[in-house]
């Protein structure tokens, strides 16, 4: 796509549910039959990467993931304001041993 | 996107007519039970799923704990004790039949799927040993391991069993079908079900279902105050699809409903305020018994139901001195004295400062076993947590060893929310029901979250297995009905209407979706008021009669969510007659209405009510109409008890 062509069309979703690797993806379909939502829709041609045509919908599931004969092909990421901190506990300790 | 982009036949014009003896609408837990246990009366089934039936509902992608198994080998606990709690622990306000259904027959649907291909045993002893482990068994147990009736479980494995068994017992699947509404026809008085109308969610293609019997097996509402235009699917607990559109189409048909005023402080919405469910730092259900600790790494202490202390892990999982059992770990949703388990104290308890926030749940000091079932079995088990929260997180390097979780809320909520933000939980209000889980539409039986009071996996499975077996029993004594033409031409007009419009003038399921949640957030908040509620009605109407015939769907998908989001505005009005109707506060209905006077009105009682050709009719029930919860199940179920009697 030209670079005139995508800036007329582009608007980025509020979030990327689901990421496929196109060169892993073996265009199998299984995540676009598993997708409970039907968010995906097969590639235009056979042998293409399934769409994700409807991101927003995502219940963030996992199943496309489960379904996937291929590991790494499909990755699920949660909206950035979703994902959890986690610390590590040493460095709670520490915080306290240094006040 | 023009249509010959659109990558499935576009069929609005086709229409296909499937004829059988057992209906079944919806293809989730109580779905696929449902069905396979009318199979195996003889039936000729048919099952219609929104999605793909494989993996699909609430429980589809997997499921960490069984409740209420009173009858399996372990327990300690009897079906009518573990019913009675559950009543008395919301006054009543509970179903009686359903959860009696659930506590009795759920074990025997455990061994049902494990005979499928489901895992409930740890097979490869992976937990030798643990407490909550019954090594001659396998079987694992949760929360209180006294008295053992609730299961650790391997619910990824389910849905997929279910499906192989729905294959082999040649039940008809028809997937990615919007059931749209039932066919009915009057009879004197009485209204019988005798199909539904159907909508291919790729294609557009119209469906008419013929049946003896049907069985109702959908979601409870949601989306009706919480919404975001931006990340609807994460709007609510339930999956996107799972809107409750029985609830809409059984109002429309004249189906009975009750409880329908009751909803909760919103809970889970991560598309704003809350974090992905079981994927932030809390103690309760999946979590439990996970340590707490405050911003200095200090320990919440645990404390029974009667404020002691409690000194080792393992009396987390013990009932309190004098009490016989718990019934979940931590005080999820105000549990009563009787039941009330093990929880740490209370934020208003440290409030002087002795503790820092942010809270953090720490697994690093728990004994390996209790740790590993919670991250490893547990979490890779829950619905929609194996990839998105245990791949995801061991995968940035989440160490549970190491590691602690922040928490963004107090008890199992990771959030905070504003008052008038609401939604269906905590036994949410659904199908009126009798002994045969029979609605009042006669042939229409109802299973899993379209009931009134239900809850969880073991809720749904159970009834779902029960109401297949009594729905093939009355279609033994019934006839396949013609329906009407005129039901089904009005029903396509309905349908295919927003087709029709022009994309340039219209609205989309996501303005209206947006505009239902707010007139509902204005009008029907945590505080009830009579006169905002007939505002509320008026402007849900006015959508009703106006806004509708405005809106527009690109293709069957978007029609699809469109359709979803017509029954959420008959979901509402619902909620909002049954808000009405009822003049009394009720702590366990979680309601409220303003300058409410008459306390005694309608208390303990269930208020029901009814559409009958645009009218609303009401009657009351005391909450306990269903009588003696084993005398009368064992009277409508002679039978199953014949052929299903355990020898312990």
């Amino acid at each position: 796509m030209s670079n005139k062509l995508q800036a007329l069309k582009a608007e980025m979703p509020a979030a990327n549910p689901i990421i496929i690797d196109d060169e892993k993806c073996i265009a199998c379909n299984k995540c676009v039959e598993i997708c409970q939502v039907d968010l995906f829709i097969p590639g235009p041609e056979k042998g293409t990467s399934p769409m994700v045509l409807y991101p927003g919908e995502c219940w963030y599931c996992g199943n496309c993931v489960v379904v996937c004969p291929v590991e790494g092909a499909i990755t699920l990421r949660h909206p950035l304001m979703n994902q959890a901190r986690w610390v590590a506990k040493s460095d709670l300790l520490k915080d306290i041993k240094n006040k | 996107m023009n249509e010959n982009s659109w990558p499935y036949p576009l069929e609005y014009d086709k229409e296909e007519t499937i004829s059988c003896e057992v209906l079944v609408l919806g293809g989730g837990i109580a779905g696929c039970m449902a069905a396979i246990s009318a199979a195996r009366e003889g039936k000729n089934v048919v099952l219609v799923e929104k999605g793909a039936t494989k993996m699909s509902g609430a429980g589809g992608s997997g499921c960490d704990h069984w409740e209420s198994a009173a009858t399996n080998p372990c327990s300690k606990v009897t079906p009518e004790e573990l019913t009675q709690s559950m009543l008395d622990d919301n006054d009543g306000y509970n179903n009686g039949i359903s959860h009696y259904i659930e506590c009795r027959e759920g074990w025997d649907r455990m061994l049902d799927i494990e005979k499928m291909g489901g895992k409930i045993r740890d097979t490869e002893d992976e937990f030798t040993g643990a407490d909550f482990r019954d090594d001659n068994s396998k079987l694992m147990f949760a929360y209180d391991y006294e008295n053992c009736f609730t299961l650790r479980i391997w619910g990824s494995t389910f849905k997929p069993a279910m499906y192989k068994e729905l294959k082999r017992l040649g039940v008809k699947i028809y997937d990615r079908i919007m059931v749209t509404s039932l066919l009915t026809t009057k009879n004197g008085d009485d209204i019988h079900c005798i199909g539904a109308t159907g909508m291919h969610t790729r294609t557009g293609k119209f469906f008419v279902f013929k049946s003896k019997s049907s069985i109702m097996c959908m979601s409870r509402p949601a989306r009706i105050w919480l919404f975001s235009a931006e990340l609807p699917g994460l709007a609510e607990f339930r999956p996107t699809q799972c809107i409750g559109d029985g609830h809409a189409m059984g109002w429309r048909a004249g189906a009975e409903f009750t409880m329908m005023e009751k909803s909760v402080g919103a809970e889970f919405s991560a598309a704003g305020r809350s974090y992905p469910p079981y994927g932030a730092g809390n103690n309760h259900n999946t979590w439990y018994a996970a340590s707490m600790i405050d911003a200095t790494g200090k320990e919440i202490p645990y404390a029974d139901r009667d404020g002691n202390i409690l000194k080792t892990v393992s009396d987390r999982f013990k009932p309190a001195k004098g009490q016989k059992y718990f019934m979940k770990g931590g005080n999820i949703d105000d549990a009563n004295y009787e039941i009330d388990g093990p929880e740490t104290l209370s934020l208003d308890k440290f409030a002087e400062g002795t503790y820092k926030i942010p809270l953090y749940a720490d697994l690093s000091t728990l004994p390996e076993a209790e740790r590993k079932v919670i991250w490893g079995m547990m979490i890779g088990e829950e619905g929609k947590t194996k990839v998105p929260i245990y791949q995801n997180y061991t995968r940035a390097g989440f160490d549970p060893e190491k590691h602690v979780l922040q928490c963004y809320g107090t008890g199992w909520r990771s959030g905070q929310f504003l008052p008038q933000e609401r939604q269906l939980f905590g036994l949410p209000g659904g199908f009126m029901n009798d002994w045969q889980l029979q609605s009042n539409l006669k042939g229409l039986f109802v299973a899993g979250d379209a009931l009134y009071a239900s809850n969880c996996y073991g809720h749904a499975a159970a009834t779902g297995y029960y109401a297949g077996r009594h729905a093939a029993k009355h279609a033994d004594n019934a006839e396949l009905k013609e329906p009407s033409i005129e039901q089904i031409e009005n029903e396509k007009k309905r349908i295919y209407a927003p087709l029709k419009n022009n994309p340039a003038k219209s609205i989309g399921w996501k303005e209206l979706n947006m505009g239902i949640a707010k007139t509902m957030q204005n009008y029907c908040g945590d505080v009830k008021h009579d006169e905002l509620l007939d505002i509320g009605l008026t402007v849900l109407k006015e959508y009703e009669e106006d806004i509708l015939s405005q809106t527009f769907a690109y293709n069957p998908h978007e029609l699809t969510r469109l359709l979803e989001v017509f029954d959420i505005l008959t979901n509402a009005q619902i909620i909002l007659h049954a808000s009405k109707a009822r003049k009394n506060n009720s702590k366990s209905l979680c309601f409220t209405k303003a300058g409410s006077t008459d306390e005694k009105a309608s208390e303990k009682k269930l208020i029901i009510l009814k559409n009958e050709e645009g009218k609303i009719k009401q009657r009351e029930l005391p909450v306990d109409f269903f009588g003696n919860l084993q005398e009368n199940y064992e009277k409508h179920n002679t039978d199953y008890l014949k052929t299903n009697s355990h020898v312990e």
